[in-house]
């Protein structure tokens, strides 16, 4: 399990796995609506390490506050590349 | 149930969809200018209605707010769902985006459990092919079970075989067999037992699975409702089984998403990734954090410009003629009447008329202007540009929306602020909304700078920007210490960017155009008579009027500043509508009205200094009463309405104070 991450450490252009949402119950139960759901693939279109962030899911571009995209954890599974990428930004950071 | 009457020949439909997938295209397709906007019945959300006609038809349309869900997290889903299960209209008619067609078939699949039959309206069938996507209408019918219409609502195609799919429905209900979603896999044991507890319980119009899923969901209105129904035993029952499941709400959606994979699967061909779209190669510089700054700041101040070079003059035409001509017809016309009834009907009551009619060119232009921003997809980068700087005040993107409306007139600002979510940055945003400077307010700057001061845009530019670090400042203060609160969480779709589509745009301007005229037009005519009576009574004199006497008691105050009671009475009328402000100075230095003269008496009566203090103080006054009667509609709350007043009336004092002094200090 040690490839889960928080979304906001998810870089631009990268493509990962939604693993879990966290939060209160409101705010789960959006994300859940609008597709963040276990298993869905999400990909990063802008984050720029501060401040908002823009991800890509089922077809659709959605503004994320950085504090949301804490509560959203993610799985690298695909790519091993950005996973290693990720990994020493996450260890530096 | 239905009063569909088919002697009458009378389908009522209810439009429901995700926001931004064109449902107001379609609805403004069927109904044209048939619509009526009000809102739902003890909510402050947007109800709209209209009717169409079709063959030997009438459709009564509802069109149900926007939503991604039938939760209920919002009032605009708890509206949306109440309203299908209790009034049961004739035929639902869901709008999806066929680019977007899984998140959109996520609302589909909470509307199919419920008793009304769907008819799809498959929009935007030309944007998904521009993305090379493959849509096949009749695989997703054959799939979902309900009859699905392509459409491409921007340019009117489809709307006839919907309205012929709905009719077919109605009238031959017994074909429709729809393909109701069946997430059960993972909770069916439990589901089954909430089911069978609270059978026999359910209220009639409600379907007993339905409302068995709700509540493993954990949505809170219906679980309340089945509290209060449930033997003490069930409900135990049903609470434990919720404690132990609460994650079940993520876990259902994932279940309707899974059943809408299986649905598109067969019916959607995806082009390769790896695609560019306008919409990305846009984004790479209207969302860049320091680019789309500029842009942001750009469009605004082009819109600024637009707005005040086009309507301006045309403002003056409206004034020389038809209010000047008004005026005069009316004098002639009253020459027999008593004295006082000519000075009601020419400087109260069309006084009143000629200030609403100034403000319509300025609106127009600017509503126009942001119609077409919205339209295109471009307001919500700049909510997200902006985002970072709303924080500061605990806001979020968002609120960014109301606000630039406030640059226009601060009524429809307080009334946008119901995009946001959450109350306490619904409350914020209206408490800041009447410091953005509205039209009226810049009218009275571009009025007076010149008159005063020998770089009137640059005087005109630097009280824009006080008001604007104000705001902020009011903002940051507001947020620390009075609505203290939890972070609101930000999540907002970004819409692709589209051509403009001038028929709604048009709508929409019309539609804000009515409201203000109707809101602020009837309350302004109505001030406007007040005041002439308060500036008339009881001797027929200004000087010795009530107005001069309330004046007067604000003097010491103003003498901090400069101001003498004529001016403070003109702040004060500013409560009507601010560009009151230069028709009072007119009344009160009994000039002829807005013209020459006052420019020519002023500069002999105030120093710079003092002038600098009246235009800050002007800038930051009290809400004029149209905007105050939207923020107590919109707060449904007169202690917060006062407050915004005193906290209003307190800063801009203030604001003049310090303005003078320093002013004289630096030797003004």
């Amino acid at each position: 399990m040690n490839n889960i991450y928080p979304l906001s450490e998810l870089k631009t252009g990268e493509t990962a796995l939604i693993q879990e949402l966290r939060g209160g119950y409101s705010f789960r139960s959006r994300l859940a609506a609008l597709g963040f759901t276990p298993g869905a693939e999400i990909k990063m279109v802008q984050n720029l390490g501060h401040g908002p962030l823009i991800v890509s899911l089922r077809d659709t571009r959605i503004a994320l506050g950085r504090g949301e995209a804490q509560k959203i954890l993610i799985r690298l599974g695909k790519e091993p590349l950005c996973h290693n990428q990720v990994k020493s930004e996450n260890a530096s950071a | 149930m239905s009063q569909s009457g088919q002697e009458r020949k009378r389908i009522r439909i209810a439009l429901a969809g995700q926001p931004n997938v064109g449902k107001s295209t379609v609805f403004n397709l069927l109904t044209g200018l048939n619509q009526h906007v009000g809102n739902w019945p003890g909510k402050t959300v947007e109800q709209k209605t209209g009717i169409c006609h079709w063959q030997d038809w009438t459709f009564d349309v509802v069109d149900l707010p926007g939503t991604y869900s039938l939760s209920a997290n919002s009032p605009e889903e708890l509206i949306a769902r109440e309203y299908i299960i209790k009034e049961r209209p004739d035929v639902v008619v869901a709008i999806v985006d066929a680019a977007a067609l899984e998140r959109n078939l996520y609302l589909v699949s909470e509307l199919l459990p419920l008793p009304v039959p769907i008819v799809l309206g498959l929009n935007m069938v030309d944007v998904a092919e521009q993305q090379g996507l493959k849509v096949e209408p009749h695989v997703l019918e054959a799939a979902l079970g309900v009859p699905v219409v392509p459409m491409i609502a921007t340019k009117g195609q489809g709307i006839t075989e919907l309205l012929a799919r709905i009719q077919d429905i109605v009238c031959n209900g017994a074909n429709y067999t729809p393909n109701v979603p069946d997430i059960r896999t993972d909770h069916k044991e439990i589901l089954d037992r909430i089911e069978a507890l609270i059978a026999d319980h359910v209220p009639p119009e409600y379907p007993q699975t339905w409302v068995a899923l709700k509540i493993l969901e954990g949505d809170k209105q219906l679980t309340e409702m089945m509290r209060t129904r449930l033997p003490q035993e069930a409900w135990d029952e049903i609470y434990r089984i919720i404690k132990q499941h609460e994650d079940a709400c993520v876990a259902v959606a994932s279940g309707r998403y899974a059943w809408i994979g299986r649905m598109v699967r067969a019916a959607v061909v995806k082009p390769k990734a790896g695609q560019i779209s306008l919409t990305d190669r846009l984004d790479r510089w209207a969302t860049h954090p320091l680019w789309g700054l500029f842009i942001l700041i750009g469009i605004l101040a082009l819109t600024f410009w637009l707005t005040y070079t086009i309507a301006s003059p045309v403002t003056q035409l409206l004034e020389a003629y038809v209010v000047h001509n008004l005026a005069n017809l009316a004098t002639t016309e009253l020459a027999s009447a008593p004295s006082w009834l000519t000075s009601l009907v020419v400087d109260g009551i069309i006084g009143g008329v000629g200030t609403v009619l100034t403000f319509f060119p300025i609106l127009l232009i600017f509503f126009a202007m942001l119609g077409i921003l919205e339209d295109i997809g471009y307001m919500a980068r700049g909510a997200y540009v902006m985002d970072r700087f709303m924080h500061m005040m605990g806001l979020h993107g968002k609120s960014f929306l109301p606000l630039f409306l406030g640059f226009g007139c601060n009524v429809p600002a307080v009334l946008g602020s119901r995009v946001i979510e959450s109350e306490r940055g619904r409350l914020l945003t209206i408490l800041l909304a009447p410091l953005v400077p509205c039209t009226a307010r810049m009218a009275v700057v571009a009025f007076l700078a010149p008159v005063f001061f020998t770089a009137p845009t640059l005087v005109s530019w630097g009280l824009l920007t006080i008001n604007l670090i104000v705001l902020a400042l009011l903002g940051v203060l507001l947020h620390k210490f009075v609505l203290k609160g939890e972070h609101i969480a930000f999540i907002m779709e970004l819409p692709l960017y589209h051509l403009p589509n001038w028929r709604t745009i048009a709508l929409t301007v019309w539609q804000r155009l009515l409201s203000f005229l109707t809101k602020a037009g009837t309350i302004i005519l109505i001030a406007s008579v007040v005041i002439w009576a308060l500036s008339t009574l009881p001797h027929g004199d200004i000087e010795t009027s009530l107005l001069a006497a309330f004046g007067r008691l604000l003097e010491p105050v103003g003498q901090l500043m400069g101001l003498d009671s004529h001016m403070m009475v003109a702040l004060l009328s500013g409560f009507v509508a601010k560009e009151n402000a230069v028709a009072t100075l007119g009344v009160l230095f009994a000039t002829e009205g807005n013209g020459a003269g006052l420019a020519a008496i002023l500069p002999t009566i105030l120093t710079p200094a003092a002038a600098l203090a009246f235009l800050v103080v002007e800038m930051l006054f009290i809400p004029c009463i149209a905007t105050l009667s939207a923020i107590r509609q919109e707060t449904n709350s007169w202690r917060w309405t006062l407050f915004s007043v005193l906290l209003l009336f307190l800063v801009s004092l203030a604001g003049g104070l310090l303005t003078y002094q320093i002013a004289r200090l630096l030797g003004g």
